[in-house]
């Protein structure tokens, strides 16, 4: 069985589905950014498959994935210190209770 | 003489120097320390009187003969979307201009004992002012709606912090339905726009296009409505007693005397003149709303036991002469509208002054509660009694002649309406006459003793608002002459003389 | 512009300046401002002789106008028109202001607002001779308007006194009721003439090119003015509530000069009157009934003035219909002569009231001890009102009754006749009860005459009461009648000598009967009361025509303003308010989509994308393609 573009786009769609599904409903903080994570390996997996396949030519793909993993950490940083910076003044971590964007 | 004057202000940006001035005035009490109270009354009174000198002679420099727009001052500033610096005045305008330096410099007058915040006070009622000048001088229809926001804004914030009773209320009230109006005018204005095809706000440049019909009788409710709004036309007016009333004295004489005008004079020159065929679809509906107007607001203040809302009713009553002028269609309507324009923005000045003054005494406004009044106040009392009977058109005053000017017009166009409209005049009579008999004759009550009849600045603020009452009632000739020439074009582009 | 012309201008001015100098520099100086006053007013008199005898000598019309307001096609000019009947009214005009300016010096002595009084006296003169000289319908609006401020201003001129700050609000209101008509009247014939002018106009009516039942309408229109302003039925009411003012005021303005402005407008425009006979007709019936129900009146009322009040309303209705039927120059004969013995009635009264200090008659009584003058030019006052000859009052009566008897109206002339006999009563129980009989109480024993500055003027409104009748003397080449009319005659009048007896016989029978009843109480006044009956309670209480008003004004207009109030509040605000509230409810309502919850939000993104994917699937497939379908 070799593998085919199908095998690492249903992969990928796995993997978003999971990181969605994780992202709505964990209720913890952490969480929640791990499963955003997962929404980004996702896409990085689709960017590489189809750049391996579709234009073997050009790493633009590849290129991509590199700005996309650079960019994740970034985020995963800010993201991090935020939970932490709450975390210090509330002492929660759960993200249902992180309702100040209301009124 | 009003060539040698002509040829003196046309040798400087006259149109802009009147408007800037206030805004002068405005910086400069930036740099005021709020403290030095006077320096800011002083600073509000000279400059509000410049302009208000200017605008005398500009008006006697108006060459009515020839007519049209003079003292034009026109610079290319955005070209590409046809927005131009191009400020003209024609025979409405000076009159209008005038009646804005009068209010202005006979409010600061009114407003020279208030200790709250003056700074602040000044600062907004003199941007306010600038705005007025500017809407009345712009003849590009960016540059108009421009000015007129910067009118309509300053107003919420004078009404909210310097008012008495439901201040919050009323200045929410006013701003929201003013708000209204200018997204009706701004919706307008652009529907002129490309409607136009021209790509200009150019007013000259809009006239010389015939818009089509359809067009006409869509956007003409849409433009009249909006300045409608700030006219106070029926159903549109109940802003109007309740922001009157919770205004500060010098704010309620400026919003009643000159921007109720603005509404008015938008009405006819934007909306009547740049399309007339919209117009004569909807005046005859028009018509009947400003006969409710008269009639319905003069019954309302029969209603009312607070001077200021008496007041505020009789201008609904009043303004409805002006819209009902407007939708006559005739060069003798229009005339008469504007000449009421300016006599009732004198008039109602001078009520809302005085109410003020006798609030500042008495400490209420209930009617009620005063009584035999003149007995202590002579002068403020003689000022209310001639006020009162310019309001109910007694000749020799300017309530007269404005108001038989626009009975005569419009009778040509709505012989039954108008005949209903002039019936508003005995319920007038009935309500002033009432109110003065109440507040000023009878005993006086022990408790009123020792109040003190009109101070000195007090007095000259009335006297200058009276002095044009009287001069334009005695001899309305050359007023009459300026304002007509004016608004015949306009009788003309209506088809009717 | 010829001198005849500037004579009436400055006639008209003189009082102006006086009233402008008295309120800018004399205030403060009280006599100073009376003299000031008087000063300008004789000056204007002495313009109105020498106008008037320009005008006997050669009779004519001058005629000049002043730009006012031009408004395109539409012309407001202020003119000045001199003709015959200008000329009368000029003198009559000045003479009693004159009179009465000079009397109130002694009446009016030790007021505070004594030149304020004098400086009203002198603006209600320039505008009365304003009315008097205009020659265009506008401007004798503008001026009509003015008379009665004056008249507002002088009724309340106690104005702490509720009663005539009352009486000052009614006699405006009640006067712009007819003032609207009398503009609309003027409207609608200025709109039809295209001018103001009065010759104009009158030509344009003439030539017929107004329909006759619109004409008719007109004509109506212009009488409201009159029917306000000379307080014919049913608009009388604030003439007696008017005598609250100074008695000089009353003298002047409520019974010789202002009040008989509309019978004088009625006059000057009578071209087009007379071409209305329906409406002339409707005038005739309005100035008869008002004649004789104001008579019936004045029988029961107790206050001096009041009776003389209601007894100026019944002799204006007599000149209203005089005019009704034709008899130009009957009813401004009338006019003249009414001027000059009411205006000496009203003086007397207050000469009276100067004395005693109440105004109820039956408080008086004896008084012709006292007051010999008073009582002596009263009595010819009363005599002349009476109609008894020669005084003033028998000529122009008679031609009155000569005038509606050929005119073909047995019922106007025997309503004229009854309200003769009326009036002769009236007058004569006013005199007997205030003058004759013994004194009746504290009041008229502290009585006094009136000092010289106030009983001069009434001596000499007294011979004017006994000589004036002369003037129109029927019968002779140079009588007023050929002289005031221009035009053709209407009527030819002559001496009529059946009428003349008729009349005579009617008013000595209603002054014996006045003796009867209350000098020799031959007739106990009880028993007439009781017989009378209702009729009594009828006219005593006025016909309860104030309380009618006054019921429809409480009851209905205040009731209407209350709903417009509520109206105004509840609906048109409550459409307002209405759509603020609805704006806040949606807005509540929708709030509740908003948790704050960052997964909410991202939950309603991610299923807000696939329900805009797959609504793209299922309406539009090809655009699947965007997304790299095939």
């Amino acid at each position: 069985m070799t593998i085919t573009l199908t095998h690492y786009v249903v992969l990928s769609a796995v993997l978003f589905g999971i990181g969605v599904f994780g992202a709505l409903t964990r209720r913890n903080a952490i969480g929640i950014m791990m499963s955003i994570e997962l929404i980004f390996n996702a896409a990085n997996i689709n960017m590489v498959a189809f750049s391996r396949f579709i234009t073997p030519e050009t790493a633009a793909g590849e290129l991509f994935t590199m700005f996309i993993i650079a960019v994740a950490a970034a985020e995963s940083v800010l993201g991090l210190a935020i939970i932490l910076a709450i975390y210090r003044k509330r002492q929660v971590l759960n993200a249902d209770q992180m309702d100040l964007m209301k009124w | 003489m009003q060539q040698f004057l002509a040829s003196m202000l046309s040798q400087i940006p006259i149109l802009t120097i009147i408007y800037i001035m206030p805004l002068i005035a405005v910086i400069l009490l930036f740099l005021i320390p709020g403290k030095n109270q006077k320096a800011i009354r002083i600073v509000s009174l000279v400059f509000s009187s410049i302009s208000f000198v200017l605008s005398i002679l500009l008006f006697f420099a108006y060459d009515w003969n020839a007519g049209g727009f003079q003292f034009v001052e026109r610079f290319d500033w955005i070209p590409s979307i046809g927005v131009n610096y191009f400020m003209a005045v024609t025979g409405t305008n000076v009159v209008l201009v005038l009646l804005t330096g009068i209010i202005i410099t006979a409010g600061v007058l009114a407003s020279w004992s208030l200790d709250t915040r003056p700074k602040e006070f000044f600062i907004l009622l003199l941007l306010l002012v600038t705005g007025v000048f500017g809407v009345f001088m712009a003849y590009n229809l960016f540059l108009f709606f421009l000015f007129y926001e910067i009118a309509v804004i300053p107003m919420y914030l004078l009404i909210g912090i310097w008012g008495t009773g439901p201040k919050e209320y009323s200045a929410m009230k006013l701003t929201l339905y003013l708000m209204a109006g200018s997204a009706l005018i701004i919706s307008g204005i652009l529907g002129l726009f490309f409607g136009s095809g021209l790509s200009t706000f150019d007013f000259d440049r809009l006239l010389t296009v015939n818009y089509d019909i359809t067009f006409q009788k869509i956007f003409f409710p849409i433009l009249f409505t909006g300045f409608g709004i700030l006219a106070a036309l029926w159903p549109f007016h109940t802003w109007s007693p309740d922001g009157h009333a919770s205004a500060p004295t010098a704010v309620s004489m400026l919003h009643a005397g000159v921007l109720m005008k603005l509404g008015a004079y938008g009405c006819l020159f934007v909306a009547v003149w740049l399309l007339p065929e919209g117009a004569k679809f909807w005046a005859p509906t028009i018509a009947v709303l400003t006969l409710v107007n008269i009639i319905y607001g003069a019954i309302g203040a029969v209603a009312q036991k607070d001077l200021k809302y008496i007041v505020a009713y009789s201008s609904v009553s009043h303004m409805g002469i002006v819209l009902l002028g407007i939708t006559a269609g005739n060069s003798v309507a229009y005339s008469g509208a504007v000449l009421q324009m300016f006599s009732h923005g004198v008039m109602t000045g001078l009520f809302f002054a005085l109410v003020g003054m006798t609030y500042g005494r008495t400490h209420t406004r209930y009617i009620y509660d005063m009584g035999g009044l003149a007995k202590r106040m002579p002068a403020l009392a003689a000022f209310f009694v001639l006020t009162g009977l310019c309001s109910l058109g007694l000749p020799a005053l300017s309530g007269f002649v404005a108001e038989i000017t626009v009975f005569i017009g419009a009778f040509r166009t709505y012989p039954v309406l108008t005949v209903i409209a002039i019936a508003g005049i005995i319920i007038t009579a009935f309500y002033v006459l009432r109110m003065i008999q109440i507040v000023f004759f009878g005993k006086l009550d022990e408790h009123y003793k020792d109040l003190t009849d009109a101070n000195p600045v007090e007095f000259t603020a009335l006297a200058i608002l009276m002095f044009f009452i009287v001069a334009v009632g005695v001899w309305p000739f050359l007023m009459m002459k300026v304002i007509h020439s004016s608004v015949l074009p306009i009788a003309a582009r209506m088809g009717g003389m | 512009m010829d001198n005849m012309i500037i004579t009436g201008m400055l006639a008209a001015v003189m009082p102006l300046l006086g009233f402008l100098i008295i309120q800018a520099f004399t205030k403060k100086h009280h006599m100073l401002s009376a003299y000031v006053s008087i000063a300008m007013i004789a000056a204007s008199f002495t313009m109105a002789v020498l106008i008037l005898l320009g005008q006997l000598k050669t009779p004519g019309m001058h005629n000049y106008s002043l730009p006012w307001m031009h408004i395109g096609s539409v012309e407001m000019n202020i003119g000045f028109m001199i003709n015959q009947l200008t000329s009368v009214m000029l003198v009559i005009v000045t003479f009693v202001s004159m009179l009465v300016q000079i009397y109130s010096i002694g009446y009016m002595h030790g007021d505070d607002g004594f030149s304020k009084f004098f400086s009203f006296i002198s603006l209600f003169s320039f505008s009365m001779l304003g009315v008097v000289v205009s020659n265009n319908l506008m401007q004798i609006y503008i001026f009509w308007e003015l008379v009665g401020l004056c008249s507002y201003l002088l009724i309340g001129f106690w104005y702490t006194k509720p009663e005539a700050s009352d009486a000052a609000k009614k006699a405006f209101v009640v006067n712009r009721v007819g003032d609207f008509g009398f503009l609309l009247g003027i409207i609608f014939l200025s709109t039809k003439a295209g001018t103001f002018d009065f010759i104009a106009v009158e030509e344009y009516v003439k030539s017929g090119a107004i329909d006759p039942n619109y004409l008719t309408v007109i004509v109506l229109l212009l009488f409201c003015g009159a029917l306000g302003k000379s307080a014919q039925f049913p608009m009388h009411v604030w003439l007696p509530d008017a005598m609250e003012g100074p008695t000089p005021v009353s003298a002047l303005i409520h019974a010789a000069t202002m009040v008989a402005a509309g019978v004088f407008m009625v006059a000057r425009l009578f071209g087009i009157f007379v071409l209305s006979p329906g409406a002339m007709l409707v005038v005739a019936y309005i100035g008869g009934f008002t004649a004789i129900f104001a008579a019936s009146i004045a029988l029961t009322q107790d206050d001096i003035k009041r009776v003389l009040a209601y007894s100026t309303v019944s002799q204006l209705g007599y000149m209203v219909m005089a005019l009704g039927v034709g008899g130009y120059t009957a009813g401004m004969f009338h006019l003249t002569t009414h001027a000059f013995f009411k205006a000496l009635l009203f003086l007397g009264a207050g000469s009276v009231i100067h004395g005693v200090h109440t105004n109820n008659i039956w408080d008086m009584g004896g008084l012709h001890k006292k007051m010999p003058v008073t009582s002596v030019t009263f009595l010819i006052a009363a005599l002349a009102i009476s109609g008894i000859f020669p005084l003033a009052g028998f000529w122009s009566k008679d031609e009155i009754l000569v005038a509606t008897r050929e005119a073909g109206m047995p019922l106007l002339y025997y309503t004229a006749l009854i309200t003769a006999f009326m009036t002769a009563f009236y007058m004569f129980r006013l005199y007997i009860v205030t003058f004759l009989g013994k004194e009746k109480g504290e009041a008229s024993r502290r009585a006094h005459e009136s000092p010289l500055n106030m009983t001069v003027p009434l001596m000499i409104l007294a011979l004017m009461s006994v000589v004036a009748g002369f003037a129109g003397v029927p019968g002779q080449e140079n009588s007023i009648y050929n002289w005031l009319y221009h035009g053709e005659h209407p009527h030819e009048t002559h001496f009529n000598m059946p009428v003349a007896i008729t009349s005579t016989v009617v008013a000595v029978t209603g002054i014996l009967l006045a003796f009867a009843v209350y000098f020799f109480n031959w007739i106990k006044a009880e028993n007439l009361k009781k017989a009378s009956g209702p009729l009594y309670a009828l006219s005593k209480n006025k016909f309860y025509i104030d309380e009618i008003y006054l019921f429809l004004i409480k009851r209905c207009f205040f009731t209407i303003a209350e709903a417009v109030k509520w109206f105004d509040k509840q609906v048109v605000d409550g459409v307002v308010n209405m759509a603020a509230f609805v704006m806040r409810w949606s807005g509540r309502a929708l709030r509740n989509t908003m948790t704050g919850r960052v997964q909410d939000y991202a939950l309603v993104i991610f299923g807000g994308a696939v329900a805009a994917i797959v609504a793209f699937a299922i309406y539009n497939p090809a655009a699947l393609q965007l997304l790299g379908g095939r």
